[in-house]
C-alpha cells in the first residue's frame, strides 16, 4: 500500500534524510522517501505487517511530527482556530509584560517629572539609572518585538518590506542609539553628538503596537462569525435505519417489513440513500426527501424564514434545520460537501475572499507603500538635519525620522475593504441573502433597472385555483365532489390545484377515467358523465356553453386566467379559473424599489394582455411580453446598452434581473447582478450572484440597501485609511513645525497607528447591527 | 561638511532603497501540472506562468512567522486559504482566459501574479 502524509518540523534537507532512513527501517516498509521541498514523506508498505500509527511513531521516534489521516487530523477552520488561540495568549503575555515595563521606562526617563512624586522612595533613584533602563527594555525590545524582526528578515530576504519593517528599523533606531549613549555616552558627547536616551520611544512603541495588534486580532475574529455560526449548525450524528446484519436498510426493505435496528453514526458516514429517523426536537443531519411521517420543521437557520415550514411525504428537508413537532423518516439524497449548508458555507467563504473592484487602488499603493515611507524618513532626517534649529538639528531629525517610520500604517489600507466585505456577506447570510463575490454587493446598490421573470418569481410557481362558479340551476356541494373524485385520478399539475381546492371528503369512485391530452379529463361517477377540461374539450363534446357564465368567463380571460369548464350529462353547470398566484410580498416589494429610484419591469412568455394584468396585481407598470425563454438575456443585455430607447431607461444602467428557471440560467449571468430565488433550480443559483435563500422577494430592497450600507462603510473606511496616512505622515516629517511648532512625539505616532487599523475593523464589525 | 556628509549619506539611502525594493528582475516560472510554492518572506516563485484551461495544482508551504502569511487569497478565483505554518495546502487553479491576476497575503503585503497564457 502506498500513502503520503505530510511531515512537520523540519528545518534543513538533513532532517528528511534522517526521517527517510527510520522509515525504511521500520518493518513493513518496502521503499520511503522524504520529499524537503514539500515536507511530504511517500510510503509503500505492507498493511498486514505496519500502519499508518506505526509510521508517525517512527516519525516522532527521530524527533519529527507525521500529519496522517483519521489521527491528529483536523479542518484547516480547527488548525486556524487553534493558532489563532496560541497567537492570542502569546500576544496577551506579551502586551501584559511590556506594558508594566513600559511603565516603569517612562517613569525612571522622565525624574524631572515624576521624581516629586517618588521622592519619599529611595529605590527610586535606581530607576532613573541608564544601565537599569537598558536591562527594561532590552526583554521588551526583543523578546516582545521579536516577532517585527522575523518578519523583516523574512521580508528583507525577498526585497520585501512590510509594516513590521518600518516598526523594527525605527524601534531599532531609537533603541541602538541609547544603548551607544549609556555604553559610550563621553566619546559620543564629545564628538558632538547629544546625550538623548530613546528606551520609552522603542518600548512604549511596541507595547503599543502589540496591543493594538492583540486587539485588531480579537475584533478581526469576529467578521468571520457568519461561517462560524454556520458551521455549528451541523448535527454530529444521524440515527440511520440499519438490518440487524449492519447493512443499511431501503425503502422497499422497510415496506416490506424488514426488521430493523436504528443506529447513531456520525455524520461523515451517512451515504446517499440511507434511511435515516429524525424525533421531534432533532436536527436533521443531511439534505434528504421525507418518505414516512409528517412534521413541522424550523429553516430560520438556513433561510431566515422564522415560520416553521409544514413537511409530509415526498417533501424535501435541508440538513441542520430543526424538526419542530413530528417524527419522520427520509431518505438521504445530499451529503457531505454536497449540503445546502455545505454549499452555502462554501459560497461564503468565497464571496468573502473575492476582491470587490474599489479595492484596486488600495492595493496598488500598498504595495508601494512601505519602500516610499522608508524613503521619506531618510528625507526627513536629512531636511531636519540641514534645515533644523541651529543647535542640535540631531535630535529633532532623529525623532522626527523614528516617529515617520511609526506613523504609516499600510494595514489600514489593506483592512478597510475585505473586513467590510467578510462583515456584509456575512450579514447577508444570517438574513438569508447569499452573496456570491464582493463585485454585486458593491454595484448592487447602484441598481436603476430591475426586471423579473414572472413565473416563480414574482408568482408562486404553481397553479392554483383562484374562482369557482355554477350555474343558477346547478347545486354547487352537489357538484365539489364529482369534481373532485375525477380529478384525484389525474397528475397534471392543474388538476392536482384543483383537487387541493376542495375540501378533502371521501371521494366517489371513478369509472372509465380518461385523461385526453390537451383537452381535459373525463370519467363517470356513479351514472353520471363528468367532463373537465378547456373549450376545446367541450366544442368536442358538443357541451354548450351556459350563458349566466359567459361573463365571469370573458372576465377571468383578460386577468390571464385558466379556465376549467364544468359538464356533467351534456350541460355546462361549473367554472373554474385557475392561475398562477402573485407572491403576497411582490406589491411590497416593488413599492419599496420604487421608492428607491429602481425602475421595475416584467418579463414573460404570456401575451401582452395576460401580462399586463398579472403585473398590474404586483403594481408593475412596465412589462416586456412574448418573450421567448432563449431570449431573456439579450433583452437584459438591451436595458444594459445605451443603444436602448424608452424614457424610462438612462444610459447604461446597471441592471438586476431576477429568476429561477434553468431558462433564466442566461439573463443571470447577463446582468450585472443576478438575483436567484433560493427555491430555484441549481444552475440558476451558479449563474446568480445573489440567491435569496428565505425565498421573499422583499429581500431584493434588503440586498440592495445592504450594498449601499457596505458601500458606504468601505469608503469610510478607505477615506480614514488614506486620508490618516496623508495627513499624519507629513505631519510627522514635522509640516506643521514652521507654522505651530508642533512635533509629532514618536509614542503618539504608535498611539495613532494602533489606533487606525482597530477603528477601520470596528466600522466594519457596525455592519453587523445595520437594518436592511 | 557634516550636512554635506549627511546630505549625500541621505541620498545614497534613498537610492539604495528605491533600488532594493523596486529594481528586482523578476522571472516567471512556468506551472506545468503542479508547482510547490515555499512561504518565507513572500512567495518563493511568485511569478507563475499557467496555461489557460489547465489545470495546475499550487502546493504552497509556509515557512514564515509573519501572520500577515498566514492567509493566502486568489481574489480573481475566489480562494482564500489558511496557511498553517510548515503544512503544505494544496489550491488548484484553471485559469479560464488569457489574464493577468494577482495572489497575496492577509493585509496585501506580499503579492505574486499568475499570468495565464494561450
Amino acid at each position: 500500500m502506498k500513502t503520503s502524509f505530510p511531515l512537520v518540523g523540519m528545518h534543513c534537507a538533513s532532517c528528511a534524510k534522517l526521517i527517510e532512513r527510520k522509515l525504511k527501517k521500520t518493518p513493513g516498509v518496502n521503499e520511503a522517501s522524504v520529499n524537503y521541498g514539500s515536507e511530504q514523506a511517500t510510503v509503500d508498505f505492507d498493511p498486514k505487517i505496519s500502519s499508518l500509527d506505526t509510521l508517525a511513531k517512527a516519525v516522532s521516534d527521530v524527533g519529527y511530527q507525521a500529519i496522517v489521516s483519521g489521527r491528529e487530523e483536523s479542518s484547516p477552520e480547527q488548525l486556524k482556530e487553534a493558532a489563532k488561540r496560541q497567537e492570542l495568549s502569546q500576544l496577551k503575555q506579551k502586551v501584559i509584560v511590556s506594558s508594566i515595563l513600559s511603565v516603569l521606562i517612562i517613569l525612571g526617563s522622565f525624574p524631572e517629572w515624576f521624581g516629586r512624586f517618588f521622592a519619599f522612595f529611595s529605590g527610586y533613584e535606581l530607576l532613573t539609572n541608564n544601565y537599569i533602563l537598558l536591562l527594561l527594555t532590552t526583554p521588551v525590545q526583543f523578546w516582545a518585538g521579536w516577532g517585527f524582526y522575523q518578519a523583516t528578515w523574512s521580508g528583507l530576504k525577498n526585497r520585501a518590506a512590510s509594516m513590521d519593517t518600518l516598526i523594527a528599523i525605527g524601534t531599532s533606531a531609537a533603541y541602538g542609539f541609547s544603548v551607544l549613549t549609556t555604553l559610550f555616552g563621553k566619546t559620543l558627547s564629545q564628538l558632538g553628538f547629544p546625550l538623548s536616551l530613546y528606551f520609552d520611544t522603542a518600548s512604549v512603541i511596541i507595547t503599543l503596537i502589540l496591543l493594538g495588534r492583540y486587539l485588531e486580532a480579537k475584533a478581526k475574529a469576529h467578521t468571520s462569525d457568519a461561517i462560524k455560526k454556520l458551521l455549528h449548525l451541523q448535527a454530529k450524528t444521524a440515527r440511520v435505519l440499519q438490518m440487524k446484519n449492519g447493512n443499511n436498510l431501503t425503502i422497499q426493505q422497510l415496506n416490506n417489513g424488514v426488521n430493523f435496528i436504528e443506529k447513531d453514526i456520525p455524520l461523515d458516514q451517512v451515504q446517499v440513500g440511507d434511511l435515516i429517523r429524525v424525533r421531534p426536537g432533532e436536527k436533521i443531519p443531511v439534505d434528504g426527501k421525507i418518505t414516512q411521517g409528517t412534521s413541522s420543521i424550523d429553516e430560520s437557520m438556513v433561510t431566515g424564514e422564522s415560520i416553521p415550514v409544514d413537511k409530509r411525504e415526498g417533501d424535501l428537508v435541508i440538513g441542520s434545520t430543526i424538526n419542530k413537532t413530528g417524527s419522520f423518516l427520509f431518505v438521504a439524497t445530499k451529503v457531505g460537501n454536497e449540503t445546502m449548508l455545505a454549499t452555502i458555507v462554501k459560497m461564503v467563504a468565497e464571496a468573502q475572499s473575492s476582491r470587490a473592484p474599489i479595492q484596486r487602488l488600495a492595493d496598488v499603493v500598498s504595495s508601494y507603500f512601505v519602500p516610499i515611507v522608508l524613503m521619506l524618513s531618510v528625507a526627513t532626517f536629512v531636511i531636519w538635519y540641514d534645515f533644523g534649529p541651529p543647535v542640535g538639528g540631531f535630535v529633532p531629525a532623529f525623532t522626527n525620522l523614528i516617529a515617520v517610520l511609526i506613523i504609516a500604517c499600510p494595514c489600514a489600507l489593506g483592512l478597510a475593504t475585505p473586513t467590510a466585505i467578510m462583515v456584509g456577506v456575512g450579514r447577508g447570510a444570517e438574513k438569508g441573502i447569499l452573496i456570491k463575490d464582493a463585485q454585486s454587493l458593491e454595484i448592487a446598490h447602484k441598481t436603476k433597472v430591475a426586471i423579473f421573470d414572472k413565473t416563480g418569481t414574482l408568482t408562486r410557481g404553481e397553479p392554483r385555483v383562484t374562482d369557482f362558479l355554477v350555474t343558477e340551476s346547478s347545486d354547487r356541494k352537489a357538484l365539489e365532489p364529482l369534481i373532485a373524485s375525477v380529478e384525484a385520478n389525474s397528475e397534471h399539475p392543474l388538476s392536482r390545484a384543483i383537487v387541493a381546492f376542495f375540501p378533502k371528503s371521501a371521494v366517489p369512485k371513478v369509472d372509465d377515467f380518461r385523461a385526453i391530452e390537451g383537452f381535459g379529463v373525463t370519467g363517470k361517477v356513479g351514472s353520471k358523465m363528468v367532463l373537465i377540461g378547456n373549450q376545446k374539450l367541450m366544442e368536442q363534446e358538443k357541451v354548450a356553453r351556459a350563458a349566466d357564465l359567459e361573463k365571469p368567463a370573458e372576465q377571468w380571460m383578460d386577468q390571464g386566467k385558466t379556465l376549467a369548464f364544468v359538464a356533467v350529462d351534456g350541460k355546462h353547470l361549473g367554472l373554474l379559473a385557475i392561475a398562477d398566484t402573485m407572491k403576497t410580498e411582490a406589491k411590497e416589494m416593488v413599492t419599496q424599489l420604487k421608492k428607491i429610484g429602481v425602475a421595475v419591469w416584467m418579463i414573460t412568455g404570456d401575451n401582452e394582455k395576460t401580462a399586463k394584468a398579472i403585473a398590474q396585481q404586483a403594481g408593475i407598470e412596465n412589462v416586456l411580453a412574448q418573450v421567448l425563454p432563449q431570449d431573456k438575456a439579450s433583452k437584459v443585455k438591451e436595458f444594459k446598452s445605451k443603444q436602448y430607447s424608452h424614457n424610462t431607461i438612462k444610459q447604461s444602467s446597471i441592471v438586476a434581473f431576477a429568476g429561477d428557471g434553468i431558462n433564466d440560467a442566461p439573463a443571470l449571468a447577463a446582468a450585472d447582478v443576478g438575483i436567484a430565488m433560493g427555491t430555484g433550480t441549481d444552475v440558476a443559483i451558479e449563474s446568480s450572484s445573489i440567491t435569496l435563500l428565505n425565498k421573499d422577494l422583499r429581500s431584493v430592497t434588503s440586498a440592495i440597501n445592504l450594498s449601499r450600507a457596505t458601500l458606504s462603510v468601505i469608503k469610510q473606511n478607505l477615506f480614514w485609511a488614506f486620508g490618516y496616512n496623508v495627513i499624519l505622515i507629513p505631519v510627522a516629517m514635522g509640516a506643521l513645525y514652521p507654522l505651530t511648532g508642533w512635533l509629532l512625539n514618536p509614542a503618539l505616532a504608535a498611539f495613532a497607528m494602533a489606533a487606525s487599523s482597530i477603528s477601520v475593523v470596528g466600522n466594519s464589525l457596525r455592519l453587523k447591527g445595520v437594518t436592511i | 561638511m557634516d550636512k554635506i556628509i549627511v546630505t549625500l549619506s541621505g541620498l545614497f539611502a534613498i537610492v539604495g532603497i528605491y533600488w532594493f525594493f523596486f529594481g528586482k528582475k523578476e522571472t516567471a516560472v512556468s506551472a506545468n501540472e503542479a508547482l510547490t510554492i515555499i512561504v518565507d518572506g513572500g512567495y518563493k516563485p511568485n511569478i507563475l506562468r499557467i496555461k489557460k484551461d489547465k489545470s495546475v495544482k499550487l502546493t504552497f508551504i509556509r515557512k514564515d512567522q509573519n501572520s500577515c502569511l498566514e492567509d493566502l487569497i486568489f481574489p480573481d478565483y475566489k480562494i482564500k486559504e489558511y496557511l498553517p505554518m510548515n503544512q503544505p495546502v494544496t489550491v488548484t487553479l484553471t485559469p479560464p482566459h488569457p489574464a493577468v491576476s494577482s495572489f497575496h497575503c492577509g493585509m496585501n503585503m506580499f503579492q505574486g501574479r499568475i499570468e495565464a497564457t494561450t
